[in-house]
């Protein structure tokens, strides 16, 4: 065996872990496993112009794919850069590995030049996180790295490694797999309780089916599809889990929560069993959990974290498991048994929910001269045919694009759901671009939102990244805006922007195209110009929209399901 | 409602962090807190006291057991065992107090380790509550200083926490 240096290390375990694409930028810290990088070309380096957009594109790249995105970032300022990206994947369970420099062992506790405690400072913000002070121990610990990020409930790993163990040497052994025996995530379900849940579901009177981005992680989205269509009952998917059923089937209830669906807030509330799948329950999905609990029903929930369990609501019939096994087993059950649910209680059920169904809840009122943004996501969603891998920042932008794009398969929609960080839209589709070079990726936006990593339309450029920006400029933050109109009297605190910069121009400066849309009848047009005259080129389309324009409907924070505030209009 | 969490854990750099930092950051209350390696040294056995109801104490051992450091998490207060804990405590001894101090210590059977023309050090192994009966039952003008180790338990009889 020939002798390795750990910089050499550690660029040998991303090649065993055939990891094709690395988000980074250099410095002090990290310059040995740069110089290793710069003698192979196995793995391909990209280089961001902030380390926050390194670990956001890592997160999109997995996200996109059933990948673990890897960021390399440097000690200290790049560390701390890194931090955000690494909460946001970690909020969304994203499998994640970052290595970071670190001053020499020596330094370490002396206040060194770039020196900060990275592992302390990530904590609370990662699955795992390891400082390597011995290159004997370095192929051990990313393999380590790579196993926790993407097995169990998923999540980011950081692996701080000093200067001083990047240059000193050992021989390379890399495990084919790995025990630990502090950590066994749990996969195939309990049967008995299995056996429970698909009972209480045929004696289900009005059942419901909740999932989230738990199904999406867990590659389940066939077997849901497969469960839910044999059962026939309507099923909602929250903002991480849209994809993992077609959204356009009929048995999809839209989007359940704060900016849900009437039919899908209503059946959540009013059914008598909730099957709960890779979900938690979350603030902005259930609102109130008093107000949800109060509601007599049966719940069984199916998740790989038992933490996730019992949290926010109690449940009747807890299963932990890895999605697609527990799903199997329960088609599995269903198929065993002759026993199907009850037609004619499904029957009346569907005719209520069709009854709120009825009322419309996404419609909205198009102006003749001023473009409404839930138009120009229709549109978008005409132009791509449905077939687009869209990626979100964060703010009514994002909730438009959830509620009026519809996605029929997983992986397609790729946004910050749990720490919901402004910013993320763009380096997103930088690493949905990298891994599907062949299918359109846009990125729904605001101007507040771009302008939080607008520095990556250089990254984008180059490596000819042609990623469609659709920028919903109302010259608003626009969500904070709502909230002020709504809860604060219309005192539009600090959430005007002023002196925006011109973006077609700005697109320009980075070598781009840019085009500006005003007016209604051009936002068709500019869409197919975008995405067919200029396919191969990164266009950044800045719609000038209503500022008004509101999401419904609403729930308020703190508020029951059943408790919406709906459109105007209605 | 108190309960005696103990945990086994690697006996890693970070790993008692990674413990603390999951209490403070899911605001779950600690009163105190022990932790020493057990006959292998690669374990630490760590043991925490804490309040809150039966729904924040399943979520405390969900969240524990998540911890990539733990290996094993057992509520010991759900069963039989035996609690412990040392305190050392200084106190003014002088006069005729010198005495009455002496025979507090006996009947709370514990003993003095240090002693000067005026002062003893008592040192006291019981459940917490008991020393905090010793505490209460001493003049409070005498106590110089108390340092108390926290409390570590055990399962009585077959219990065992083990890898």
């Amino acid at each position: 065996m020939t002798m390795m240096t750990g910089a050499e290390i550690v660029i040998r375990c991303l090649q065993e872990e055939k990891v094709e694409y690395v988000f980074g930028y250099p410095g002090g810290a990290v310059l040995h496993i740069y110089d290793a990088l710069f003698k192979q070309d196995q793995v391909k380096h990209i280089l961001v112009r902030h380390e926050q957009a390194a670990v956001h594109a890592a997160d999109g790249l997995a996200r996109s794919s059933n990948k673990v995105g890897v960021a390399l970032v440097t000690s200290g300022p790049g560390a701390t850069n890194a931090v955000t990206g690494i909460a946001t994947a970690y909020m969304d369970s994203i499998p994640v590995v970052v290595i970071s420099g670190q001053v020499p062992n020596d330094y370490i506790g002396q206040d060194a030049f770039q020196e900060c405690d990275t592992v302390g400072i990530t904590r609370p913000c990662v699955k795992h996180n390891f400082l390597v002070n011995d290159v004997h121990k370095l192929a051990l610990t990313l393999k380590k790295a790579f196993y926790i990020a993407n097995s169990g409930r998923p999540g980011p790993v950081v692996v701080d490694i000093p200067k001083d163990v990047t240059a000193a040497k050992c021989k390379f052994e890399y495990p084919e797999s790995i025990q630990m025996r502090s950590y066994n995530p749990v996969v195939k379900g309990h049967l008995g309780q299995i056996k429970k849940a698909v009972h209480l579901l045929l004696e289900a009177k009005r059942p419901m089916i909740y999932t989230g981005g738990g199904v999406i992680l867990a590659n389940g989205a066939e077997q849901l599809t497969r469960l839910v269509r044999r059962l026939g009952f309507p099923i909602t998917n929250t903002l991480m889990g849209l994809g993992a059923y077609p959204a356009t089937d009929p048995q999809f209830l839209g989007m359940p929560g704060m900016h849900g669906t009437v039919e899908a807030n209503l059946a959540m509330q009013h059914c008598d069993v909730l099957l709960a799948i890779g979900a938690r329950f979350d603030d902005r999905v259930i609102g109130n959990p008093d107000n949800f609990a109060s509601i007599p029903r049966k719940i069984i929930h199916v998740d790989i974290d038992p933490s996730s369990i019992s949290k926010r609501v109690k449940v009747d019939v807890p299963i932990v498991g890895n999605v697609p096994d527990v799903l199997d087993e329960m088609l599995r059950l269903l198929d065993a048994g002759n026993a199907a649910p009850d037609a004619q209680a499904l029957a009346a059920w569907w005719h209520e929910i069709d009854a709120w169904r009825a009322k419309q809840c996404m419609k909205y009122t198009r102006k003749k001269n001023v473009i409404m943004p839930q138009y120009v996501i229709e549109k978008l969603y005409e132009v791509t045919a449905g077939k687009a891998i869209v990626t979100s920042d964060v703010g009514q932008h994002q909730m438009w694009a959830a509620q009026y794009y519809k996605f029929d398969e997983p992986r397609r929609w790729i946004n910050s759901g749990g720490l919901g960080t402004m910013g993320v839209g763009l380096p997103y589709a930088m690493g949905a671009a990298l891994q599907h070079p062949d299918m359109p990726i846009v990125c729904v936006t605001g101007e507040g939102s771009i302008q939080m990593c607008i520095q990556e339309l250089s990254t984008a450029k180059q490596f000819r990244l042609p990623i469609k920006i659709i920028n919903l400029n109302n010259r608003y933050l626009g969500m904070v805006r709502q909230w002020q109109e709504m809860f604060y009297g219309s005192r539009y605190s600090e959430s005007y922007m002023d002196s925006l910069p011109d973006f077609v121009r700005l697109a320009e400066a980075y070598g781009h195209v840019g085009i500006r849309v005003e007016r209604p009848e051009d936002v068709e047009p500019a869409l197919r110009k975008a995405f067919t005259d200029h396919k191969d080129d990164l266009v950044f389309i800045d719609f000038i929209t209503d500022q008004k324009a509101n999401v419904f409907p609403m729930v308020a924070a703190g508020k029951g399901l059943a408790d919406m505030i709906l459109t105007e209009d209605l | 409602m108190r309960h005696i969490i103990s945990i086994l854990l690697e006996n890693e750099a970070g790993a008692l962090s990674r413990v603390a930092g999951l209490f403070s950051a899911r605001a779950y209350n600690i009163e105190t807190l022990t932790v020493a390696p057990t006959e292998d040294v690669s374990l630490s056995r760590l043991t925490i006291v804490t309040t809150g109801t039966d729904a924040v104490i399943e979520q405390i051992t969900k969240q524990l057991n998540k911890l990539i450091d733990v290996i094993k998490v057992v509520d010991l207060s759900e069963a039989a065992h035996i609690e412990r804990e040392l305190m050392l405590i200084k106190v003014r001894a002088t006069g005729k107090d010198r005495e009455e101090l002496k025979r507090l210590a006996d009947i709370f059977r514990g003993h003095i380790i240090d002693v000067t023309e005026s002062t003893y050090v008592i040192e006291l192994t019981a459940s917490g509550a008991k020393l905090d009966s010793f505490i209460q039952a001493i003049d409070a003008g005498l106590i110089l200083e108390t340092v108390r180790t926290g409390v570590c338990g055990i399962g009585r009889g077959e219990r065992i926490l083990k890898v």
